[in-house]
């Protein structure tokens, strides 16, 4: 990457993430300072249980911080409304669409919800959105076809043409490659790489794919249990900070290779 | 949509059928009325004066109030479908029907306890019609309340039910000590009953179902975000907890005032989205809304020429022509090998 200014997109200060019971507060992770910059493509990596999925709800202003503030676009995240944030942030989450009754091309028009007027008619411009969408995803061809009828991979592509209709700065996705087989999973990741430099959105990820995401990054956000460090892949690996991902006796870090091996 | 088009044939058939099976049953009935008698009495006085009475004071009401019931059970089944993603929801899973069966149990059975002429008070065509609206309105404000205080969508309808069971049990008791006579006089309340609807009565009744009508048509684009579950119609900016009040306030007026003028109508507002979802092959509610209001217009109707059973002297209850073609339709669902979408 040129070290040319970029505009940052998300910001967080300080952060403590993790949730409040009546009686205590658990903290899951603390001190988090992250900078996600325009058209980056973006890693979250970690073991299971380690809180990516906590930082992800707490980012995308379904749970509260314990501490500190989610900046988006320079403001911040609970000064914003949900409406408002919609504008700029949209989501593809694990969870399946709640009904697939619908066409590809009628879920997808679903992205434009925050623009439309109360009863959700698209104007021409919402059209022409929603068409470039799918082109960049490669799914213009499944325009007509029920959702039902889509394998995983091809569903997963709809849901992200879906949050590019929404038309944000930041797109947020929640382990877009489980349930996928390796080349779907190199498929999507490779399209997010293609989405972010050519629509010059920010896009962040969580995912298990750690080879993947080392080689497709620009920048990876890596959460252990002391840390959570945010830089390019290359100076995180000369840190050494994937040797601290998982528990040293099981699996160790290949630096030469950038990638993991069982111990034997 | 850019395919609405699509949509257009489908739709002018209903309205063709709409027309068709309200003259049909205008004409239909236990004193048999040339179809060209009944025309002609819509728009000018015929020479028969008891005919034209029969037509415009009992039939043309009784039509209404089939539109009505029919479109309106059929919208609030579709809200409550969608809003708890649960193709087996209907417009009474919120205690909707068990609360107006309570109030209704408590006038009618509880009249005997009560006596004398405050019985014969209680038991007039306002007091039932009353005490329907306000048990389903107490029911529901029950849910409401509890809604408010649970975010899981899905224990609301659980909620919901265990309400049902609970005012179940009530009527239960209460029927426990009534007369033979009293019992005759709820159980017909609830085989239901389109007619016997005054022009006046059906006026405060359309007021009622059209302000739960507006409110189904302002949540057209809440319901199709909520296609998408909850949690990514968040993230579309949609305040769910403002949405649902609405969908569910919606519904109870609706179902509410159907149960206490026509009584617990079954099965027709669970059949009615299925079978319009078939039909049309999506879950878009622009489309399913006016569809399903024509349909369960078009059902109701043909449901309550049949229950007149035409030129004979009987009438059936219409609660048993309803659960007669809901029930194989329901089934017809469950034993459909395609996953069931709603």
């Amino acid at each position: 990457m040129t070290k040319t200014i970029q505009h940052t997109i998300l910001k967080t200060k300080n952060l403590t993430i993790g949730y409040t019971s009546k009686k205590q507060q658990t903290v899951i992770a603390s001190s988090i300072d992250i900078d996600l910059h325009q058209g980056e493509l973006v890693g979250l990596v970690g073991a299971n249980g380690i809180g990516k999925s906590t930082l992800l709800r707490t980012l995308t202003k379904v749970q509260e911080p314990l501490n500190g503030t989610v900046f988006i676009n320079n403001k911040s995240l609970f000064e914003t409304s949900h409406l408002e944030l919609s504008k700029s942030l949209s989501v593809v989450l694990t969870e399946q669409p709640a009904s697939k009754n619908l066409t590809v091309f009628e879920l997808v028009a679903l992205g434009r919800q925050p623009y439309t007027n109360w009863v959700g008619n698209l104007s021409e411009k919402d059209t022409t959105i929603i068409e470039k969408a799918l082109i960049q995803t490669n799914i213009k061809s499944l325009k007509d076809r029920m959702c039902f009828e889509l394998s995983d991979g091809q569903l997963q592509k709809v849901m992200i043409a879906r949050a590019l209709a929404q038309d944000t700065d930041l797109i947020i996705l929640d382990e877009p490659t489980t349930h996928l087989d390796m080349y779907h999973k190199a498929y999507i990741l490779k399209l997010l790489k293609t989405l972010a430099k050519n629509t010059n959105k920010t896009i962040l990820f969580s995912s298990h794919e750690i080879d993947l995401a080392i080689q497709l990054c620009d920048r990876m956000v890596v959460m252990t249990n002391n840390k959570v460090v945010s830089d390019m892949p290359c100076n995180l690996i000369s840190k050494g900070i994937f040797n601290d991902l998982f528990p040293k006796d099981m699996i160790a870090f290949d630096k030469k290779t950038g990638s993991f091996r069982v111990k034997k | 949509m850019p395919n609405q088009n699509t949509y257009k044939l489908p739709f002018t058939v209903l309205i063709i059928l709409l027309i068709i099976c309200f003259l049909g049953n205008l004409s239909l009935g236990s004193v048999s009325i040339p179809t060209t008698a009944v025309f002609k009495s819509l728009f000018t006085t015929i020479d028969n004066e008891s005919w034209q009475y029969i037509i415009l004071n009992y039939r043309l009401p009784k039509a209404f109030t089939a539109i009505l019931v029919g479109s309106g059970l059929g919208i609030s089944g579709l809200l409550m479908q969608t809003l708890f993603r649960n193709p087996l929801a209907g417009p009474f899973v919120l205690g909707i029907s068990s609360g107006a069966s309570l109030g209704v149990a408590i006038v009618i059975l509880g009249a005997g306890i009560f006596g004398g002429s405050l019985a014969t008070l209680l038991l007039s065509k306002w007091s039932v019609v009353i005490a329907a609206s306000l048990g389903s309105f107490l029911v529901l404000l029950s849910v409401l309340a509890v809604s408010l205080k649970v975010r899981d969508t899905m224990a609301i309808l659980i909620i919901g039910l265990m309400f049902g069971s609970i005012t179940a049990a009530v009527v239960s008791v209460l029927a426990y000590f009534s007369s033979a006579e009293q019992l005759q006089q709820y159980i017909f309340w609830g085989f239901g009953s389109l007619g016997n609807l005054s022009w006046n009565e059906l006026f405060i009744f359309f007021c009622i179902y059209l302000l739960g009508l507006v409110m189904s048509v302002i949540s057209i684009k809440a319901l199709n975000t909520l296609l998408l579950g909850e949690n990514y119609a968040k993230s579309l900016g949609l305040n769910i907890n403002q949405s649902r009040f609405i969908i569910i306030i919606a519904t109870s007026l609706l179902a509410g005032t159907i149960t206490a003028f026509a009584g617990p109508i079954a099965f027709i507002g669970l059949a009615i989205p299925h079978m319009v979802r078939q039909v049309f092959t999506t879950s878009n509610h622009k489309v399913l809304l006016p569809a399903i209001f024509l349909f369960g217009a078009i059902v109701m109707l043909i449901c309550d020429s049949i229950a007149q059973l035409p030129t004979s002297d009987y009438t059936l209850p219409i609660n048993a022509i309803t659960s007669l073609i809901g029930a194989p339709v329901v089934i017809w669902l469950l034993v459909r090998k395609r996953k069931m979408m709603f």
